[in-house]
């Protein structure tokens, strides 16, 4: 089977790497990248933990091949961080205790700040249908609708 | 998981596309959203040698009236349909139906065609476009081909798409004034499929009676279900307390459920009854104030 030379932006910076067709894109990250922020959970796209950017869309990283990201730019929650400060949707996570476990935290924090980029005073009930393909078995939801307010408070003023 | 090896194909013309499907066939299939191919493969419920990638090729994301048609590009993201003023505010049917499908991750990448092409009945758009009288267009080496949504679907996973054929747009009538539509949908939490799903589609004449009546089931059958004795039976009537519970009861006489753990074949019929009264009175009361 043929393999497939890619190029691909990865919080910013250009990466390239030689995969098998059937290679999915969250295996690329965590294996080929080292990126293993981005988890594996259900595997069968229910979960969410395993969410990235793809050209600034929220998708399940398990279930898009990695020569689909030929080209285009992945971000991952590694890159939400810029210059040594946490983005506001990270910081909010912790003053507001928005996970215990913490698995299901990096997927939940890049379908909000995908969700922050588009809307900038998201309601409740926006919140909660944004990340109703993340699942939190831990916190009941309750602390990360809030974070996700209080981040847009704070992006909102800043 | 991991899918068996296959070959990847990224044809960046329709034409390639279809080149490529034509020249591989039975092991060809065509990847476009892939939120029902990818699983498939990964749980390796089904194979296939060559996967054709058609999210590169230009010219199938679109959503355009014109013409007293409403014309949606195959590769159209659930997410851009779900975001589309127009849609939300005219096609109330679909309004109701996208934020229902999986969840808004899966929807940023599913396309319209994929879920009208996998032919799999517990998704929801073949009942939709059936209500709504569409067609869809497919395009293969002979060229395009016209096909009214309720001739599409001949069996489990089985469709009239052809081996080299490809599904690049659908095609909806502009429903006239009076007109108005609505999908209920039953499911057990986010992500999962109907136990039961039900589209209307209804115009009304100068006095409210029924002109015409689109009424069809979702995942209560092999495929996608047109229910035309209830269609039958309501046109030409005025909508009314006495004669919406019987063409609700016609419409689930229509399906064929298998029981499965959403539900007993007694269930889901039921189910598909209780909705279809629903899907009518919301329908009715859009068309009235429309």
């Amino acid at each position: 089977m043929a393999k497939h030379r890619i190029s691909v932006t990865v919080n910013g910076t250009a990466r390239e790497a030689e995969v098998e067709s059937r290679l999915l894109l969250v295996h690329l990250i965590r294996e080929v990248f080292r990126l293993t922020g981005t988890h594996i959970g259900c595997d069968t796209s229910h979960c969410g933990v395993c969410t990235v950017l793809l050209d600034g869309q929220a998708v399940k990283s398990c279930t898009v091949l990695a020569v689909q990201a030929d080209g285009s730019s992945v971000s991952t929650v590694e890159g939400l961080e810029q210059g040594g400060k946490l983005h506001p949707v990270q910081e909010a996570f912790t003053e507001k205790h928005a996970l215990q476990c913490g698995y299901c935290t990096p997927g939940m924090l890049m379908t909000c700040s995908a969700l922050l980029e588009r809307n900038k005073q998201p309601s409740e009930q926006e919140i909660r249908e944004a990340i109703s393909g993340n699942l939190c078995r831990c916190t009941g939801y309750l602390n990360i609708v809030k974070a996700v307010q209080h981040a847009a408070e704070r992006m909102r003023a800043s | 998981m991991i899918p068996a090896p296959f070959d990847y194909h990224r044809p960046g013309t329709l034409d390639e596309a279809i080149g490529l499907l034509a020249r591989y066939g039975a092991e060809a299939k065509v990847l476009s959203g892939g939120m029902s191919l990818l699983p498939t493969l990964k749980l390796r419920l089904g194979s296939y040698a060559h996967l054709v990638d058609i999210n590169r090729i230009p010219g199938l994301e679109y959503i355009q009236e014109e013409r007293g048609l409403l014309r949606i590009g195959a590769g159209t993201r659930q997410a851009t349909l779900e975001r589309s003023e127009l849609i939300r505010t005219k096609y109330p049917i679909l309004g109701d139906a996208v934020p229902m499908i999986a969840d808004p991750l899966v929807r940023n990448r599913a396309t319209l065609g994929g879920n009208l092409a996998n032919g799999d009945p517990a998704n929801d758009g073949p009942a939709i476009a059936i209500a709504l009288g569409a067609e869809l267009i497919v395009k293969g080496r002979g060229g395009e081909r016209v096909i009214p949504a309720n001739r599409f679907y001949k069996s489990l996973y089985t469709t009239e798409l052809k081996g080299d054929e490809i599904l690049i747009e659908i095609r909806i009538p502009v429903p006239p004034a009076k007109s108005g539509g609505a999908y209920r949908k039953l499911k057990r939490k986010t992500g999962d499929f109907a136990a039961a799903a039900v589209a209307v589609q209804l115009t009304l004449d100068a006095r409210g009676a029924v002109e015409r009546a689109g009424i069809a089931l979702t995942n209560v059958g092999p495929t996608p279900i047109e229910a035309v004795k209830a269609q039958q039976f309501i046109s030409g009537k005025t909508p009314d307390e006495n004669n919406i519970p019987e063409t609700a009861r016609l419409a689930a006489q229509a399906a064929s459920p298998s029981a499965d753990r959403r539900g007993s074949v007694e269930y889901k019929r039921e189910m598909a009854r209780v909705l279809a009264a629903r899907a009518i009175k919301t329908a009715l009361d859009r068309a009235e104030r429309s």
